[in-house]
């Protein structure tokens, strides 16, 4: 393989592995707080992106509005799910939110067909995202940039909101004793309904980008991403946000290069995801920068 | 401060706390003794907020003089009045530092200043807390972590503090030392509602007294009164 192919795979690579990496935030976060898997996840990616999708082509928006309004369309159906779906099961043994996790997802996933159709529809890329770039001879088209670019930038000011503010603070406090925290003052519901909020617009984000990669939208695009960003999840440390990162890079290589160099290898793409989670949970299973849990002396 | 009327707590079927009746003086030292299973906890997480349902009354007064009935609000609504509790078993945030752990306990507050004034104040009762502010909570001691737990319940400059027994597990001189810092606290202006087992150093600080058994007051007076008394001296004191 030329450099210039293994570069532009690297690409590649790091722009599909930063898309898993930032919908796999919104997992471990969740997680990180409620012990729960949140499978209607990886449809509020799919709500994101077809938001983006009437707005843009349906309504004829620009394209930094359709953004916005998608993004607060999907962060308001996250909050909505939890609000709905999870906050009366707080209290619940944890199989019956789970449970109901499954349950709407599977309802979005239909509503959406229903909705939508089930016909997946072409995404208008705009011009100016895919026109190339030529560098010493290796193309580079600006949306394979911008991609891990703004992800980066996005787990940064995560980082920030989680480490260095007050809801951050809370949020951290609730991930280790939820009646404690309440006990200090914090509105647990309030911050709960932040980690949501915050998740989704990360997803919708994520599902805008993923839109404009293959550029279409249908109503289960949100199953495979989601399950595979899960694994990246896992594979880094569920409630490690930099894990759930370094798990989404990580697949995305996997993916991505394994496919470039063994090119016949290109009908079981989808199965080296289960590979990696399978050697992860036999080698390591809290994961690569999942912490031990310490007992409380 | 707080008047406690009739006060009954179902846990499940259990009948937890029958008919208590309980007054908190503004400026006091109040202690809440009796057994296992007594109700002292229910109570305490009754008037923090932590219990549903519960029957009778719990009114508290603020320092402006304003009477509010405490039953369905919730922790936070408590904290944000002036109500503090500081839970049994400590229940430090083993991986926040402990200046983290500080600032959870500031959180209803947003004057930046005034909370770096506290915890220097925090860390003026408990120096060991200051060589030890960059370290997460759960590598502390459990003498340090009890120190962190009502350096933490401060943070939020409470009019009532409520303590769930400070001296669990603390090796006696230990427990001197937190006792000494109770009172120590009280005399900066706090009051203060302490629940214990170890009746004897309870007694000894307390202004006022109430022993329960089963579920409702049997014996109440001045800590004095009560450390004389020959009920509490066989079944508390040791005889």
């Amino acid at each position: 393989m030329s450099l210039n192919m293994f570069i532009q795979h690297f690409i590649n690579a790091l722009g599909l592995g930063s898309l898993y990496g930032l919908i796999a935030i919104g997992y471990t976060m969740v997680y990180g707080i409620l012990r729960l898997i949140n499978f209607a996840h990886g449809d509020i990616f799919m709500l994101g992106a077809y938001f983006v999708y009437f707005a843009t082509i349906h309504f004829k928006l620009p394209w930094g509005v359709g953004v916005v309004l998608a993004i607060a369309g999907a962060t308001l159906c996250g909050l909505l799910v939890d609000r709905i779906a999870y906050r009366p099961l707080r209290s619940a043994p944890r199989i019956s939110a789970l449970i109901s996790a499954i349950g709407v997802s599977f309802f979005l996933e239909n509503l959406a067909t229903v909705v939508f159709t089930g016909m997946p529809r072409a995404v208008v890329q705009p011009p100016w995202l895919m026109h190339p770039i030529p560098v010493r001879g290796i193309r580079l088209i600006p949306l394979g940039l911008m991609v891990p670019v703004i992800s980066f930038l996005l787990v940064a000011g995560l980082l920030w909101i989680v480490y260095r503010t007050k809801p951050g603070l809370g949020m951290r406090a609730i991930s280790f004793d939820i009646e404690t925290t309440r006990l200090m003052g914090v509105s647990v519901d309030k911050i709960i309904a932040l980690t949501f909020a915050l998740g989704s617009a990360l997803a919708a984000l994520a599902g805008i980008m993923w839109a404009l990669r293959y550029p279409r939208v249908e109503p289960f695009m949100g199953v495979f991403p989601g399950v595979k960003a899960f694994i990246a999840a896992v594979f880094g440390g569920v409630g490690s946000i930099p894990g759930a990162m370094i798990g989404g890079l990580a697949l995305g290589f996997v993916e991505i290069m394994s496919i470039a160099f063994f090119p016949t290898l290109s009908g079981y793409k989808d199965a080296f995801a289960f590979v990696l989670l399978i050697v992860i949970l036999l080698v390591r299973p809290t994961g690569l920068m999942g912490e031990k849990l310490e007992e409380k002396i | 401060m707080l008047d406690i009327k009739n006060l009954h707590i179902w846990y499940g079927g259990i009948h937890a706390v029958k008919g208590l009746n309980m007054v908190i003086d503004r400026g006091d030292i109040v202690t809440l003794i009796g057994a296992n299973g007594a109700g002292k906890s229910s109570t305490i997480r009754a008037i923090a907020g932590l219990v549903r349902g519960y029957k009778g009354g719990i009114s508290y007064t603020n320092p402006g003089g304003k009477t509010v009935d405490l039953n369905g609000l919730k922790p936070e609504d408590m904290v944000r009045m002036g109500i503090a509790l500081s839970p049994e078993g400590r229940r430090i945030l083993p991986q926040l530092t402990v200046r983290e752990n500080l600032l959870l306990g500031a959180y209803i507050r947003s004057d930046k200043e005034g909370i770096e004034e506290d915890i220097e104040h925090v860390y003026s009762l408990f120096p060991r807390l200051k060589e030890r502010y960059a370290q997460k909570g759960g590598t502390l001691s459990g003498g340090e972590q009890q120190m962190l737990a009502v350096g933490r319940s401060l943070m939020s400059r409470p009019d009532l503090m409520m303590l769930d027994e400070p001296s669990l597990g603390l090796a006696p001189i230990l427990v001197g030392e937190v006792f000494e810092i109770i009172r120590e606290i009280n005399r900066q202006g706090k009051t203060i509602l302490l629940v214990e087992q170890n009746a004897f150093a309870a007694l000894k600080i307390a202004n006022r007294a109430y022993v329960l058994e089963v579920g409702s007051v049997a014996i109440e007076g001045t800590g004095r009164e009560l450390l004389q008394n020959a009920a509490v001296k066989e079944a508390y004191l040791g005889g």
